[in-house]
């Protein structure tokens, strides 16, 4: 059996990030390439956060994806450089992620290099108003902060830039 | 293998490991809920990083020895952490203050570790930058929110301020590892990170109407395995599981 790398890479799609089921693992921009070698697959993936507790159980739903999928020779390599970026986040991603009720990061804000920039214009995820404000930088996860918005008052979820 | 590699990466994963601890500590008993919460990610980043270390470290030693075994089989002669993150908690603003003199010194190490010629060493670097950008952003925020704001608060988190000093100057002394490591390339000059690490401070606690401490008597020892009374106790309850049941995993 010839494996291709489409294959892999649909396979993959339906793998849920733990954290944020609504997204996939490639909606999350964390999986970098895909080596095959004869019946030999190899995912190579990213960590997002140093501390991600989601990382081990990421490793293990690939190689169970894949093994169901009847790849039973899967090897799940882990690089971390280049540093994975939320700019690595799809287009498709972003969307689910606003549906979902989370705001997605705001593109090409590199405040995260700015100690004490201007604070980036952060639009709610339920009533699009741009009226919000921080709560907290740190939120439920390492990936997000918490945030409120002034016209609905809701609060909300950012995933912050990074 | 490297000698100097691989305590230059014990040096640092140390660091991290055990401010990670200290601050975890804080889990559950946060003033605010965000508090709590921003404290155990901040503990979680580090502890993060100090993983990736010692996985390195491991690797580079290669004596079969695991990242566990160098986080949780050691003894405390063998921690090459500065004094000052082995300091206890005390109250919400001591933990700030704290942080934030060990994150304005955090945020340059890594920025120029990431020109370090050992490429795993500036990939970890880059990575724990991100984070670390955050968690200086935090502690700053929080030392002009507390020392800008009541007598009391004021008062508490100045005082913090004078117990911590005398740990400052540990963390530009360079130890033998780090002259050997600058020497090779993988290295950081640490003169440099202490421009910006006054830089900073000074910044700081002027918005914060803070008063900078005057240096006096310093302490030190930590990089060379000599430690204050408080690591034992940490390592006491970090190493309790392994010591106990040997060899468990996850
Ligand atoms: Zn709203």
């Amino acid at each position: 059996m010839v494996i291709s790398k489409e294959d892999i890479y649909k396979i993959l799609e339906t793998i849920p990030d733990p954290e944020i089921p609504v997204i996939s693992i490639l909606d999350l921009g964390i999986v970098r390439d895909i080596n095959i070698e004869n019946d030999q697959v190899e995912v190579i993936i990213t960590p997002t956060y140093s501390g991600c507790p989601a990382m081990d159980m990421i490793e293990v739903n690939i190689k169970a994806g894949l093994q169901d999928a009847g790849y039973d020779q899967v090897k799940v390599t882990t690089v971390i450089s280049p540093a994975w970026t939320t700019d690595w986040l799809s287009e498709s991603g972003r969307q689910k992620l606003k549906e979902y009720g989370i705001a997605p990061p705001v593109k090409g804000a590199h405040d995260k290099n700015l100690l004490f920039s201007a604070e980036r214009v952060v639009e709610c995820p339920l009533c699009e108003s741009k009226d919000t404000h921080m709560v907290s930088q740190f939120g439920s996860t390492p990936c997000k902060s918490l945030y409120k918005c002034n016209s609905c008052l809701e609060p909300f979820d950012y995933f912050k830039c990074h | 293998m490297n000698q100097t590699l691989l305590n230059y990466i014990l040096q640092i994963a140390d660091n991290s490991l055990i401010l990670g601890s200290r601050i975890s500590e804080w889990c559950g008993h946060g003033p605010v809920l965000e508090q709590d919460i921003a404290l155990t990610n901040i503990a979680l980043d580090l502890i993060g990083q100090a993983r990736s270390l010692f996985q390195y470290a491991a690797e580079v030693e290669g004596q079969g020895r695991t990242e566990d075994d160098l986080a949780y089989l050691r003894i405390a002669r063998e921690y090459r952490n500065v004094l000052l993150v082995e300091q206890p908690n005390g109250h919400f603003g001591t933990t700030i203050a704290r942080q934030f003199l060990f994150d304005a010194y955090h945020y340059p190490f890594y920025k120029a570790l990431m020109n370090s010629k050992d490429e795993t060493l500036a990939a970890i670097a880059e990575k724990s930058l991100k984070e670390v950008t955050y968690h200086l952003r935090f502690s700053s925020e929080w030392m002009i929110r507390l020392g800008d704001g009541t007598d009391e608060s004021h008062e508490k988190v100045q005082n913090a301020l004078y117990d911590l000093w005398p740990y400052t100057s540990e963390l530009f002394v360079p130890s033998e590892t780090d002259n050997s490591a600058l020497e090779m390339g993988i290295g950081v000059d640490l003169s440099e990170v202490k421009n910006f690490w006054n830089e900073k401070v000074d910044e700081i606690l002027k918005i914060a109407t803070l008063e900078k401490p005057q240096d006096g008597w310093m302490q030190s020892g930590g990089k060379q395995g000599k430690h204050s009374e408080h690591l034992g106790f940490i390592l006491a309850e970090m190493q309790y599981l392994q010591r106990t049941y040997p060899g468990q995993e996850w």
